[in-house]
């Protein structure tokens, strides 16, 4: 793979004694780990983004052929022409690898490994060879998920949530092995996910640098801390699930079958259970790390930093009782809707707190608009339009109309991309020079973070609309229905649009692949940030330090009075400074 | 193209739309604030060579205001919608004296059982018909759901109907129409390979046209 | 493979029941392709003789005969919303071309016991799905989901001697080789019968069949 020569020449200035092997594939460096993860769930949001170019076709050209089309075996789209059950795949297995595959490993994989001991002063992870198997762990996961596509009766078909009974019993969906390794793949993707979560809280709870309090920690390095939590708590019921829905397809066991006593809703409340802090699982770390962003680019502290911390905290907890809000329409008991919409409610609270602040960020600032803040900006621009139109389904009445319809699709987007996505963009941009020791081309930077974002918006934003003129979710062929009719070219024109998204993709892949060779040289602390992880070379060597770091401020120390520069790097002792001050807030 | 949400023809849609409108101009009002002061603070405080930023930590000021009104907000919001949804989804919701239909969900087609003349459901007069729901204007109905096989939703768009049917389980949904005419039926959960073509039509009649058609279907079959 | 046949007819006595009528209303695009209201096919009586009767041999030949499969495959056409034929027999690994010549969605499920069963769409006119069973089974029903009345029977059989009834009640199940064989008739509403028939090296054996009303 050319992508991993690159940056195994990279890492070569760093004279260490560890086998090839060792360094950098049976590694349990966490900075290496960190960047297999980038690697394999780049490869998978390539995929994911693949598959859901084929929906749009179908969406946007029922029942015509794909150009290309012809390529794919007959039981996938015979003489190019996608079929219904091929297109349930596309969708269950696009929703599945972004979610699974893509977002979450991006977020925790890839900067839960290489943050948190970089940002708390660590040589590595508690658990180096936990860590390690961490990700080998996920490696087989991503095959049995893809393995899906080539095994009789195709991938999973019954959607990401793989609501049963249709996903319990192959005579419903006339997928068999496909859903099973469904199930497979998320068991033994929980397994890596649970033994990273381990690794990231021991790591957060006792190998923080002296100095480093709780209160002195990054929002980055919080938000992934609750993160690690979440994961721990929910994907164990993800996985017990999974392995109930598996002994439903193959050995007999009735859950969910109702024909037998099982009950289809209890898939439901397991699902959303663990399903609502997945939710959150897959925005946190995008709020912590789009934190340090804004405070960098605004070249001032973050504000509220404090309120930041329990408003994470408090998504956390509120993430816990708000999973009923998937279910409004499934025929569970009509009074615990109520129930489920207050909680619903309030979770809009620590996001509207959140959301000020990084605008109170913002305010009276000194603002640079390098890319990974182009990206930052954008993340809250468009987490608004994700968490406003949240709103519209909390409410009971008004979901019973839009549950189910594209405006639910607008809405996961808004979050998923406009949020985490962004958000990853930016990021990867910002610790690239930290990774790599060069730096990514700021123009192929910006041009490629305006295309998305207008690309973006124009596929996104209609879907709204298309929500509110009913058109369901998950259907194949929207002219089927003579009230969706008149929106054919609406959807015709959103297909234009994710191509053309879709296409721009290809700046990012070439910038992120081309700065490894030419990248501008990086110095050790590029963006003037205050973080420790800047303190240390580009890309830091083996055991991070030579020798541990000592901390003295709060995380977000810029324009501080007490020097010069605009930044005060958290490990900087400066004389006369108050020891204790820095640390509090207002 | 309406590019507000389309007409709405139940008794209770009035309602579901006004609540949607009031949460248009709610979340409208924040979303224009939130972008409005986030590109203004980008261009008014952009980096100028010189310049350092105002240092502060926040406001405990701010942080109170922007706590509480949020919470205020979305709290009313749920009050307002917590009525609205009683109303439709509440203990005692359904009108009494709605009249009785059955449909049967099972992959891909809507077996609705009518009452016949007898207006009983359960007797031997019934009859059943496929993916064609007739019903009167300005009367409540009531409809028992089933499934013979997966999840499916029942789904009116313009009676701002949806209701998912759950093998195992008998769903209760009831509405009222206000207007004759021909309308969607169609299916909002994923069922399976056929599920894009699960839908039929919804035809709502006068009680007279309606009485006649249970009294003998298949005169009025045609004529619709 | 010998040269001598099996010819006979299905007899039917008494009144066929009456095949129900097909709710076609909402599908436009099969209705209008009949003159009448629809009717499904399940019995097929005309002067006494009954139609679409699965006739094959069910034991008799020669042990370890092994038997090759046509490279010619079985078409099933999706027509008018009914499959057509509605009894027919296929070769184990011989191809069943399933072919849709409607102008809208078919999905065709297969629920066999012993072979593996398959549930796939077709969403457009002149789609062509192919597909084989791997063993023996009387019968392997087929359905339709998107219109729940359409039903078809193909018997999957490891030897090419077997036939279907027609609409005057004749079959005929050629180059049969000598010997002594049980031949089994099924019928989807009427059953099974069973007759042994002895055939010799060349010529035609007659034999027939009889299904009553009244058994069911």
């Amino acid at each position: 793979m050319a992508t991993m020569a690159a940056t195994i020449d990279h890492a070569h200035a760093h004279v260490d004694d560890r086998s090839f092997l060792r360094k950098y594939i049976f590694s349990t460096d966490h900075k290496i780990i960190g960047i297999q993860f980038l690697m394999l769930s780049l490869l998978f949001l390539l995929i994911g983004g693949l598959l859901a170019m084929m929906m749009r076709w179908e969406l946007g050209f029922p029942t015509q052929p794909m150009p290309g089309g012809t390529l794919l075996p007959e039981t996938m789209a015979p003489g190019g022409i996608l079929l219904p059950e091929f297109y349930n795949s596309l969708v269950t297995m696009h929703g599945t690898f972004m979610v699974f595959f893509a977002i979450m490993p991006l977020l925790v994989g890839v900067f839960a490994n290489y943050l948190i001991p970089l940002k708390l002063g660590a040589p590595d992870m508690a658990f180096p060879r936990l860590n390690m198997a961490s990700f080998w762990i996920a490696v087989p996961a991503g095959v049995l998920m893809l393995a899906g596509f080539f095994v009789e009766g195709g991938a999973a078909g019954a959607g990401w949530t793989s609501y049963a009974p249709l996903s319990a019993n192959a005579e419903y969906s006339g997928v068999s092995l496909g859903q099973e390794l469904w199930c497979l793949s998320l068991v033994v993707l929980g397994l890596s996910s649970i033994l990273g979560a381990t690794n990231y809280i021991t790591t957060v709870i006792n190998m923080r640098a002296p100095g480093m309090t709780w209160f002195r920690m990054p929002l980055s390095i919080w938000s992934l801390f609750i993160t690690a939590i979440l994961t721990l708590l929910a994907i164990p019921i993800l996985s017990g699930a999974a392995i109930m829905l598996l002994f439903d397809q193959t050995i007999g066991t009735t859950f969910f079958l109702p024909a037998e006593g099982g009950q289809p809703l209890l898939w439901q409340h397991l699902f959303w259970f663990f399903g609502h802090p997945e939710v959150y699982i897959l925005i946190l770390p995008a709020m912590g790390m789009v934190s340090d962003i804004i405070a960098n680019g605004a070249r001032k502290p973050i504000f509220g930093y404090h309120s930041m911390v329990y408003a994470i905290i408090g998504i956390g907890f509120l993430g816990w009782i708000v999973w009923g809000h998937h279910m409004f329409q499934s025929g569970m008991n009509p009074t615990l809707g109520t129930t489920f919409m207050i909680s619903t409610m309030l979770i809009a609270v620590p996001s509207a707190i959140k959301t000020f602040n990084w605008l109170g960020t913002l305010w009276r600032g000194n603002i640079r608009l390098h890319v990974p803040m182009l990206h930052a900006c954008a993340f809250v621009a468009m987490f608004v339009i994700g968490g406003l139109s949240g709103v519209y389904m909390a409410s009971t009445p008004v979901d019973i109309y839009i549950h189910d319809t594209y405006f639910i699709v607008a809405h996961l987007h808004y979050v998923l991309f406009g949020g985490s996505l962004f958000a990853l963009f930016g990021a990867i941009t910002f610790w690239y020079p930290k990774m790599f020791g060069r730096m990514m081309n700021p123009l192929l930077g910006k041009a490629h973070f305006w295309l998305t974002f207008l690309f973006y918006n124009l596929t996104f934003f209609p879907m709204h609309e298309l929500g509110l003129q009913g058109h369901m979710r998950r259907i194949y062929d929207p002219t089927q229905y003579a009230f969706l009719q008149h929106l054919q070219p609406l959807n015709e024109f959103i297909t234009l649009s994710a191509f053309l998204l879709f296409a721009v993709q290809l700046i990012f892949a070439v910038n992120f692949i081309m700065s490894w060779w030419n990248g501008k040289k990086a110095s050790p602390n590029p963006w003037e940030d205050t973080g420790l992880e800047w303190s240390t070379p580009s890309p830091p060597p083996h055991g991070n330090w030579p020798e541990t770091p000592t901390v003295h401020h709060a995380p977000y120390e810029f324009s501080s009075p007490l020097v010069q520069e605009d930044y005060l790097m958290q490990n900087r002792k400066v004389e006369g400074a108050p020891a204790a001050a820095a640390s509090r807030t207002e | 193209m309406n590019w507000l949400l389309p007409g709405g023809v139940s008794t209770f849609a009035g309602d579901i739309d006004r609540l949607y409108y009031v949460i248009l101009g709610i979340t409208g009002a924040a979303f224009v604030i939130v972008e409005v002061a986030l590109i203004w603070f980008l261009i008014k405080y952009r980096a100028r060579p010189g310049r350092k930023a105002y240092y502060t930590h926040g406001s405990v000021k701010a942080e109170v205001i922007w706590t509480t009104v949020p919470a205020v907000v979305v709290v009313m919001i749920g009050i307002l919608s917590g009525g609205v949804w009683n109303q439709i989804r509440g203990r005692d919701s359904v009108p009494p004296g709605a009249l009785p239909l059955a449909v049967h969900a099972k992959q891909f087609e809507w077996l609705v059982t009518y009452p016949g003349p007898d207006g009983q459901l359960g007797t031997d007069d019934d009859f059943e018909r496929r993916n064609d729901l007739r019903l009167p204007v300005d009367t409540p109905m009531v409809i028992a759901l089933t499934s013979e096989d997966v999840i499916h939703s029942f789904f009116i768009p313009e009676f701002r109907v949806k209701q998912d049917v759950v093998p195992g389980m008998t769903i209760r949904a009831w509405f009222e129409a206000t207007a004759t005419g021909e309308y969607s039926l169609a299916c909002a959960e994923l069922c399976g390979n056929g599920h894009t073509t699960m839908g039929g039509t919804v035809t709502v009649l006068s009680l007279d046209e309606y009485t006649q058609w249970l009294a003998d279907p298949s005169r009025t079959v045609a004529s619709r | 493979m010998g040269q001598a046949s099996v010819a006979g007819v299905v007899n039917f006595q008494g009144t066929a029941p009456a095949n129900p009528t097909i709710d076609m209303a909402k599908e436009p695009t099969c209705r209008d392709k009949y003159s009448s209201a629809p009717r499904d096919p399940q019995v097929l009586v005309t002067d006494g003789k009954l139609a679409n009767v699965f006739v094959y041999v069910k034991s008799g030949l020669p042990a370890g005969a092994k038997y090759a499969a046509p490279a010619t495959p079985v078409e099933l056409d999706q027509e008018g919303c009914l499959y057509r034929p509605r009894v027919f027999g296929v070769m184990v690994s011989q191809t069943v071309a399933i072919k849709n010549s409607d102008a809208l969605m078919h999905n065709i499920k297969a629920v066999p016991h012993e072979n593996r069963g398959f549930n796939i769409s077709q969403p457009t006119a002149g789609m062509t799905t192919t597909r084989t069973f791997n063993t023996r089974e009387i019968m392997v029903p087929f359905e339709c989901n998107v219109h729940g009345w359409m039903r078809a029977y193909a018997g999957v059989l490891d030897h090419p001697f077997f036939a279907t009834s027609a609409q005057n009640g004749t079959f005929t199940i050629p180059r049969m080789p000598a010997g002594t064989y049980e031949l089994e008739a099924w019928h989807e509403k009427f059953g099974t019968r069973s007759a042994t028939v002895t055939v010799p090296d060349t010529g035609t054996v007659r034999v027939e069949f009889r299904f009553s009303a009244s058994t069911s």
